[in-house]
């Protein structure tokens, strides 16, 4: 019971013997190749459940009511307007739940929208206290009214994200919502 | 009883098991810096004890989470303290870690034949950093659930995989209930699980190598793990543990946040101080390079401290090891104080912080009352309260032509100058007082910018009001009760009550040939004047609903409204957001409280 282990100048334990008969090879290999069958089942479920989130694709791209035009300021600020939308997250169904946000500003006739989700690192951008450009709080991104990028060292890849808009019946605003991925230049839909 | 524990040693040799484990030889003795690799051990069991407990109330679930965690915080007894500990401990453990990495640099610990646990030790190190990543999410507050998105967008940077990877984390697209299940099972499970494996075959090397004494150490005799190292130990574990407890007592527990609101910004994010450094470190890299300072340059950096062994063989190894070890503690220390001072100077920062910890406070006291969080859980209920929600829709709405107590309602300050009346108290005693007061009603708090500046309100107020004798003045003050009255007010309910005789009096003089206001409005049965708005009901949920439904009807302002939206014609506000903009206006809330500034 206190016996000790033999050791080795280096203090590793000496296997008793070292080597190994041939013929047991076919056994070991037989050993691993049944253990292997049977827990295959349960890893092959456990993994196809857990990848399940890859296969999903966002259904956020129809086009949503946002607001009513004359809610939009005439003088070209922008005005920040919360996205409400039916949505399902995972077991659950909501009903006009808020999706997020979306920054509407009149150029002309034109009404614009921009998306709220930074384009460097997915933070919420705000817009400075002067309504002369958009600032996101996180690093320092910069963006003009138009949403370009407006300083060299903003670390924002791409311009903030313009959603598609189309103003019905004279006065509603309808904007498809839409999130793009982080980080990367070009406009990849999440 | 000698004879039951030689049973058990015979069934189960826990004898042998245990001497191996106590008697541990140290060479050279026992040492206060070996301490390091026990505190973390101890901080990891409290961890587990804490945390079990805490997963025994937690429901990670979107409209479970901060209405758990709140409960633990705030209901449970004993809970702020459990939670307290469980996240000071976290942060404790990272200056342990730094402590422990800095002991074996020096001591050079690292060496052949270590080298093994050392990397076993760096793995060790990333999980726990996983854990508190993790971890900043599960309260699902405005503070993780933000903090948090950054994180995962910077793993969606990833290249090839990125996309993937992030999808994998979150849970689909969209942040919802399968990213808090993931974070908690990763946070719970998968984490702690490959800690406590990994810290069994840390120390099992250990044992194998045995301590690593210090060149300097002056020469002493040979001591055992029990009892000498292990009261050492315990001592350096009980200071930790009065360090966490001090910290948990001075902050007065864990911060709970918000709940989590995909669609309110939130200004304050920033990720927890330990990881400051890279939140900063983030700012220097311009357009397209972000890849590579969040993760090629971080994972070079790992991947150099990892080979520090093999460095260490080479002659001056130990000394460039040691060169890049304090480089490296310095340069995140360094950062980490850059990030402090930039946000100290920022008066948004500052601000936004301000406001977010005024948020977390009113949804505290939203869940406190009678009626708690509904099963919809605590965003549906911030949602619906009008002293959050009120000031929000009043900036964006009203606050171009009114104010509130001289402001926009969340304390800016709109370009233009005012051009409608101030909302502060209206329906009150005083604000009524201050209309009819000759020297207020054509200043920019009542009518001084409106085009009611030169209308017959003003005028009446100007020429009729100014030239009143001391008693119709009196009887004047018997009207305004009773047109405030009207308002019922909850801040005003017992001030009403306890006029009610001269309210009743009022309605009577409100028609009075001297005061004679019902020359213009119509109130309550007296009905001549159709000039002015309605005064029935002035000032109540009613009253203010229907003007802000629609100003230009016959019972408001009819065809004298220049410029006020007709909001709810036009719908540019649905009927939940009048009724909030309404309540607040009217103080009429859950839970009484002084409205912010």
């Amino acid at each position: 019971m206190t016996e000790e282990p033999q050791k080795n100048e280096t203090g590793a334990s000496v296997p008793e013997e070292s080597a190994e008969p041939r013929r047991d090879f076919i056994t070991g290999a037989s050993a691993i190749l049944v253990g292997a069958l049977a827990t295959l089942a349960p890893i092959g479920a456990a993994v196809v459940a857990l990848i399940d989130p890859i296969r999903r694709v966002s259904s956020a791209s129809d086009m949503v009511l946002v607001a009513r035009r004359a809610a939009v300021p005439e003088d070209g600020s922008p005005r920040k307007f919360t996205v409400t939308a039916d949505r399902k997250d995972a077991w659950a169904t909501y009903s006009d739940t808020p999706v997020g946000a979306v920054y509407l500003r009149s150029v002309g006739d034109e009404i614009r929208a921009l998306n709220v989700v930074c384009p460097h690192a997915g933070c919420f951008v705000g817009v400075a206290p002067d309504d002369s450009r958009f600032a996101c709080p996180c690093h320092r991104s910069s963006f003009d009214l138009d949403g370009v990028v407006n300083d060299p060292a903003s670390p924002s890849p791409r311009d903030m994200d313009a959603l598609e808009v189309e103003v019905r019946n004279g006065d509603e605003v309808w904007v498809r919502f839409q999130n793009f991925l982080p980080g990367r230049e070009e406009k990849t839909p999440v | 009883m000698r004879d039951l524990l030689g049973w058990l040693d015979h069934r189960t040799g826990y004898r042998g098991l245990l001497r191996s484990v106590l008697y541990e030889r140290i060479p050279g003795g026992a040492r206060w810096r070996y301490i390091w690799g026990s505190t973390l051990m101890f901080a990891m069991v409290v961890q587990l004890i804490t945390g079990v407990v805490l997963w025994s109330a937690y429901s990670a679930n979107a409209q479970g989470a901060w209405e758990s965690v709140w409960f633990i915080q705030n209901q449970m007894a004993g809970g702020w303290l459990l939670r307290g500990i469980h996240h000071y401990m976290a942060q404790v453990t990272i200056v342990l870690l730094v402590l422990h990495m800095m002991q074996v640099l020096i001591d050079e610990a690292y060496r052949a034949p270590r080298e093994v646990n050392f990397w076993f030790g760096l793995i060790l190190l990333q999980l726990v950093l996983g854990l508190s990543l993790t971890g900043y999410l599960l309260p699902w507050d405005q503070k993780g659930f933000w903090a948090t998105k950054v994180a995962t967008s910077i793993a969606s940077m990833t290249p090839v995989v990125g996309p993937s990877l992030q999808q994998l984390l979150v849970g689909g697209t969209e942040y919802g209930h399968l990213t808090l299940t993931r974070f908690f099972v990763l946070h719970a499970g998968v984490l702690p699980a490959a800690v406590v494996l990994l810290i069994v075959g840390h120390i099992y090397l250990f044992r194998r190598h045995g301590v690593t004494v210090p060149k300097s150490a002056k020469p002493k005799e040979d001591g055992y793990f029990w009892p000498e190292q292990v009261l050492k130990d315990s001592v350096a574990s009980l200071i930790v543990m009065a360090t966490v407890l001090g910290l948990v007592l001075w902050s007065g527990g864990a911060h709970l946040g918000a709940p989590a609101d995909p669609a309110e910004p939130y200004a304050a994010a920033r990720p927890e101080w330990y990881f400051l450094f890279l939140f900063q470190w983030l700012k220097y890299f311009p357009a397209g390079w972000e890849v590579v300072g969040a993760q090629v340059i971080p994972g070079l950096v790992l991947a150099l401290v990892a080979a520090m062994p093999l460095i260490g063989q080479w002659k001056y190894g130990h000394r460039f090891n040691l060169g890049v070890g304090a480089a490296l503690l310095g340069g995140i220390a360094m950062l980490t104080w850059q990030a402090r001072v930039e946000d100290a100077a920022d008066l948004d920062f500052i601000l936004a912080k301000a406001e977010a910890d005024a948020l977390a406070e009113r949804a505290s006291d939203l869940a406190a009352l009678p009626q708690g969080i509904p099963i919809t859980g605590g965003l549906v209920m911030l949602r619906a309260d009008p002293l959050t929600q009120g000031p929000r829709i009043f900036e964006a709405n009203c606050s171009q032509c009114h104010r509130f107590d001289g402001h926009d309602g969340l304390g800016g300050q709109p370009d233009d100058a005012p051009s409608a009346s101030d909302l502060a108290g209206f329906g009150s005693r005083e604000w009524l007082a201050g209309l009819l007061d000759p020297d207020q009603v054509a200043t920019e708090t009542y009518f001084g910018a409106t085009a009611h500046a030169r209308g017959r309100m003003v005028r009446f107020v100007q020429r009729g009001v100014a030239g009143f004798t001391p008693e119709v003045r009196a009887d004047l003050e018997k009207v305004i009760m009773a047109v405030s009255a009207e308002a019922a007010l909850p801040g005003q309910a017992s001030v009403d009550a306890d006029h009610a005789a001269e309210i009743v009096e009022g309605r009577q003089l409100f028609s009075s040939e001297a005061i004679d206001c019902a020359r213009c409005h119509t109130f309550r049965d007296i009905s001549d004047g159709d000039v002015g708005p309605v005064l029935t009901g002035w000032g109540s949920r009613e009253w203010v609903l229907g003007m802000l439904h629609d100003p230009s009807s016959e019972a408001y302002y009819g065809e004298d409204n220049d410029r006020m939206p007709l909001f709810g014609v036009d719908e540019l506000l649905t009927d939940a957001e009048m009724g909030l903009v309404a309540d607040w206006l009217r103080g009429d809330w859950a839970g009484q409280r002084t409205p912010e500034p």
